[in-house]
């Protein structure tokens, strides 16, 4: 690759700094899974559609197959790997969309998981956490992800689960 | 007390992995490796000219580049005929690349491997492939027309003629009250898991060993095909099925082109080479289910029970035909459902076209034969003016018939016997939980709110659990820890929790000390895969087994320790006691050290076992002859015949005359699958089945144009459905334990998908009273159809006052 079919991007991810050297038309998909080794993004269709390598990109849902590496540079991105947050006593605390999600049962095979869960975690805190969800908006936070295995059911359970639990911890 | 767990909503183990990132599907492993991509045909039908691949050497990154020519042995010969049958007269397969002929758009031809995938799709851009194109056969009606053939040599495509027979079915059809004949067709549609295929291997020179992680469902299998197509000794090659994100049926299929060229560079570049499928290589060269062409002729009595029933399929197989006729023997033996056929008679003629191939997807065959008789049955109610429910009622299997052989033999050889079942029980609940009785006010209801509605049925037996086998490994490690093994592969099936709760069930010990592996040949060598809903009646009773097995070891061993009758020990929480007796008891990890004698003390817990430590007797040997160290058990479940689990769905349907928008209003589900293990598993598994068979009914359909083009091959254009296309579901529950297996359990994998194109028939057929005889339908169909004035009217519809106007 000469230089100028490569950029070098620093990206907070996870919130820590990373700097990768990537051709520029790298996927930002494959930039965190093969160049970060950050595998928890998955990819389905590579063409925006399935939603399972949906990242949060400053914050917002991003069909990280759609974006090149290179336009992340200088922005943060929170991959599923991301979502739980250090308890500061060396483990970790899962979102409560990640707890609700094995409590209710809201995966099977887990590929198109990541996606949902940092879909539905950016729209839960996006929203005023001590209102009761309405379906409405649980299907709107779920209506743009692509899953073969649940039949969604049990996947909008646990966004109302989480919600439940998002209130609780706001009250 | 060690909780009970058998039969309990344990939550799953897998996902504590799952959720935050760090499963490993294929493409996780091997960040290191080479990338494969390939050249596939572009077209239906076609002789290659020739292949130019100048251009691509220039290619910066380019390691290799393979066509045809550069195979040799048996990887220069046709792909194995998976499951030969003796009416698959005419049996193709494809080679690993193509040779000379394409018969499919998808079809590869050139294999590419480069130092990443980006660069090896560069380098296929640039190969030149010529071809001369040959006519092309799309859709069974055109294999049947037989205007061109698929392969040259079978000039009526017919790649089999599949016949069962179980009685004079002329002579009760011409002795019938009445008859009715008619055809109905059912479109393509696919697996579609949300991960594709892929394969990483990696040769270690130094071993003269091959490790190979596929996405499949059959992981043992595929070790055998590529030991034989490589011509490895099978002690080289492991196997391993990694986190697999879905299969449905497609993964079953093997040795995929990609699982032997893969391993075969590895091999030759001494690098480990990767592939992984992207979604249009998935939609073009994996796999595809479920059209057929059904020409039924019934007879029946005025009070609707059938007496005759005569079924010829024409099934489209696609260009090849790796899997055998297993999809058209399952339509043909899985057709008639929980009924009693007097005289039943059934030809599938299975066809070649120049399309993606045909194997078992989710239901495998069942969905269309379900189509074919609920749909007759429907009809039958239809003529005599009768409730649709009343009819399925006179003809169902009663529950003193058990067990009742339907007299055909089933896609494993054996015959068709039905174990157990309550089939008015299902109808009983199907009817109460979807309010059957109610339609009518159901309908002046959604009448007043300017919809038309409709409700539809179907029932279903599933013959589940085939053998010929699956084996278990248990073992007790001096940690406490359980292991348990188990060859069949995993696709989210939550294997490892179902195998962990009853290996803990069996054996007495918590959950938390159980770890289960599944897809793995390092650990377990023998295995058949996971399909037609096998995997728990098969390897849940094989580790049950494996788990008795080691208790009565346990048992023993702590007998001669605490002197004490083995009769009189119980096993709970992991600790082995005497019962009534509070504290003679020793831990199973205790057990576990003294049952493998030892010269050397590597630990504190081992200095137990030891040759001082233990007072062996002068006259007898550490280890007893028949006796083997360590405290594991390894055993098998061999059924005799499959299982059969069976249900009833529901489908209330509100249509919009002005958008003939089609919405599944409700679904209903009755679900027998004997004992349950894991009620919230099996409950995902029906959602996500009825999932599928809302698409296959209302959405989904593999799109190829007159040339062989699919013209449909992206999520874009695909309507696989997303939540807003998935009804709620109500499911009630019935339980008819197998008396065929010790843990009394049947198949719950594929139920949810079977009934769903036939309920919602039916309950669209109700709303608009327009014969439905093509499915999938969607809204435009649907408005074509209304618009039809030759379009054939229910007898019903006609008698009804509301209802349907175009």
């Amino acid at each position: 690759m000469s230089v100028d079919t490569e950029r070098t991007v620093v990206v907070t991810v996870n919130g820590v700094p990373r700097e990768a050297t990537v051709p520029v038309r790298r996927l930002l998909s494959d930039a965190l899974r093969h160049d970060l080794g950050l595998t928890g993004t998955h990819v389905g269709c590579e063409h925006g559609v399935c939603g399972a390598c949906t990242v949060l990109v400053d914050g917002a849902p991003v069909r990280s197959c759609l974006m090149l590496a290179v336009q992340a540079d200088g922005h943060a991105v929170t991959t599923v790997e991301g979502l739980a947050r250090d308890d500061g006593r060396g483990g970790w605390v899962l979102h409560p969309v990640q707890e609700a999600f094995r409590e209710c049962h809201a995966l099977q095979c887990g590929f198109c998981t990541p996606g949902f869960l940092t879909t539905i975690a950016a729209g839960l805190h996006a929203r005023d956490s001590s209102a009761e969800i309405t379906d409405e908006e649980v299907d709107e936070l779920v209506g743009g992800n692509l899953c073969r295995c649940t039949g969604y059911a049990n996947i909008k359970k646990a966004v109302k689960h989480a919600a439940a639990a998002m209130a609780e911890d706001a009250r | 007390m060690t909780t009970k767990l058998f039969g309990e909503p344990v939550r799953r183990r897998e996902d504590a992995r799952l959720i935050v990132g760090q499963g490993r599907y294929l493409d996780d492993i091997g960040s290191a490796a080479l990338a494969a991509a390939f050249v596939r045909s572009p077209h239906a039908h076609a002789r290659i000219v020739g292949i130019d691949a100048d251009a691509a050497l220039d290619v910066e990154g380019l390691v290799a580049i393979y066509a045809y020519e550069d195979l040799t042995g048996p990887m220069a010969e046709p792909l194995p005929v998976l499951i030969p049958h003796p009416q698959l007269t005419s049996p193709r397969t494809g080679y690993p690349l193509a040779n000379g002929e394409v018969n499919h758009v998808g079809e590869a031809v050139v294999m590419v491997v480069a130092t990443d995938r980006y660069i090896a799709e560069d380098a296929c851009d640039r190969i030149v492939v010529t071809y001369e194109e040959l006519p092309v056969v799309v859709g069974v009606d055109a294999a049947r027309e037989a205007e061109a053939a698929v392969h040259e040599e079978i000039p009526d495509n017919v790649a089999a003629v599949h016949h069962q027979e179980t009685g004079d079915v002329e002579a009760a059809l011409a002795a019938a009250p009445r008859t009715l004949s008619f055809t109905q067709y059912i479109e393509r549609s696919g697996s579609i898991p949300m991960e594709g295929r892929g394969v990483h291997a990696r040769w270690d020179a130094d071993d003269a060993s091959l490790r190979v992680y596929s996405s499949t469902q059959a992981s043992t299998s595929v070790r055998a095909a590529i030991a034989a197509k490589l011509e490895l000794s099978v002690d080289r090659v492991e196997v391993i099925a990694p986190d697999v994100g879905g299969g449905f049926g497609m993964k079953i299929v093997h040795p995929w082109p990609e699982e032997l060229l893969v391993p075969m560079a590895a091999i030759a570049l001494g690098q480990e080479v990767k592939w992984s499928e992207d979604r249009r290589e998935h939609f073009i060269s994996s796999a595809h289910e479920r059209q057929q062409r059904q020409e039924i002729t019934v007879g029946y009595d005025d009070d609707g029970r059938i007496t005759a029933l005569d079924v010829h399929v024409w099934h489209d197989n696609g260009a090849y035909t790796p899997y055998g006729i297993i999809v058209p023997i399952v339509t043909a033996t899985q057709l008639i459902g929980p009924y009693v056929i007097p005289a039943y008679r059934v030809k599938v003629e299975s066809v070649y076209t120049n399309t993606v191939i045909v194997t078992p997807y989710r239901g495998a065959g069942r969905p269309q034969g379900c189509y074919a008789m609920e749909r007759t049955l429907d009809r039958i109610a239809d003529a005599l003016g009768m409730d649709r429910a009343l009819v399925r009622e006179r003809n169902l299997i009663q529950p003193d018939q058990f067990p009742y052989d339907q007299h055909l033999t089933f896609q494993d050889g054996r015959p068709v016997i039905y174990d157990s079942g309550d089939y008015p029980g299902l109808m009983a609940k199907l009817k109460a939980l979807v309010g059957w009785d109610d339609a009518a006010s159901l309908r002046s209801a959604a009448e007043a709110r300017g919809k038309l509605l409709g409700i539809g049925m179907a029932m279903y037996v599933e013959g589940t659990g085939p053998g010929p086998y699956e084996g278990g490994h248990v073992q007790v490690l001096g940690s406490g820890k359980v292991l348990v093994s188990t060859g069949l592969t995993s696709q989210g099936q939550g294997h490892e929790t179902v195998f962990a709760q009853i290996v803990a069930s069996e054996l007495g010990v918590p959950i938390e000390d159980v770890e289960v592996h599944t897809g793995d040949t390092r650990r377990f060598g023998y295995a058949v895969g996971t399909f037609a809903s096998r995997a728990a009646v098969m390897s849940g009773n094989a580790v049950a087994l494996a788990a008795r097995g080691v208790r009565e070891k346990a048992l023993r061993i702590a007998a001669d320790v605490l002197e004490a009758d083995p009769g009189d020990l119980e096993i709970d929480d992991g600790l082995v006691q005497v019962k009534g007796t509070p504290g003679a008891s020793i831990p199973l990890r205790t057990i576990a050290v003294l049952s493998n004698p030892l010269r050397y003390a590597f630990d504190e817990a081992a200095k137990q076992a030891t040759q001082f430590a233990i007072p062996g007797s002068d006259d007898k040997p550490p280890v007893a002859v028949g006796d083997a160290p360590g405290l594991e058990h390894r055993d098998y479940y061999s059924p005799i015949r499959s299982t059969f689990a069976s249900g009833a769905h529901a489908a209330v349907v509100e249509i919009d005359p002005a958008t003939w928008e089609i919405d599944v209003v409700t679904y209903a589900v009755v679900h027998d699958c004997g004992n349950v293990v894991n009620p919230m598993i099996v409950e995902g598994q029906v959602h996500g089945g009825v999932a599928q068979g809302v698409g296959g009914a209302l959405y989904e359909r593999m799109a190829y144009d007159a040339d062989g083009q699919l013209q449909n091959a992206s999520f874009m254009d695909f309507l696989m459905p997303f939540a807003s296309e998935v009804p709620d579901v109500v499911i009630d529950h019935q339980q008819t334990p197998s008396p065929l297996n010790p843990l009394g359990i049947k198949g719950a994998g594929e139920a949810g998908v079977i009934p769903g194109t036939a309920a919602i028939a039916s309950a669209i057929e109700d709303a608009t009273g327009r014969r439905i005889a093509s499915m999938p339908i969607a809204p435009s169909q649907l408005y074509d159809l209304m618009r039809d004035e030759n379009a054939e009217r229910t007898m019903a519809s006609a008698a009804r006052t509301t209802g349907a106007r175009a």
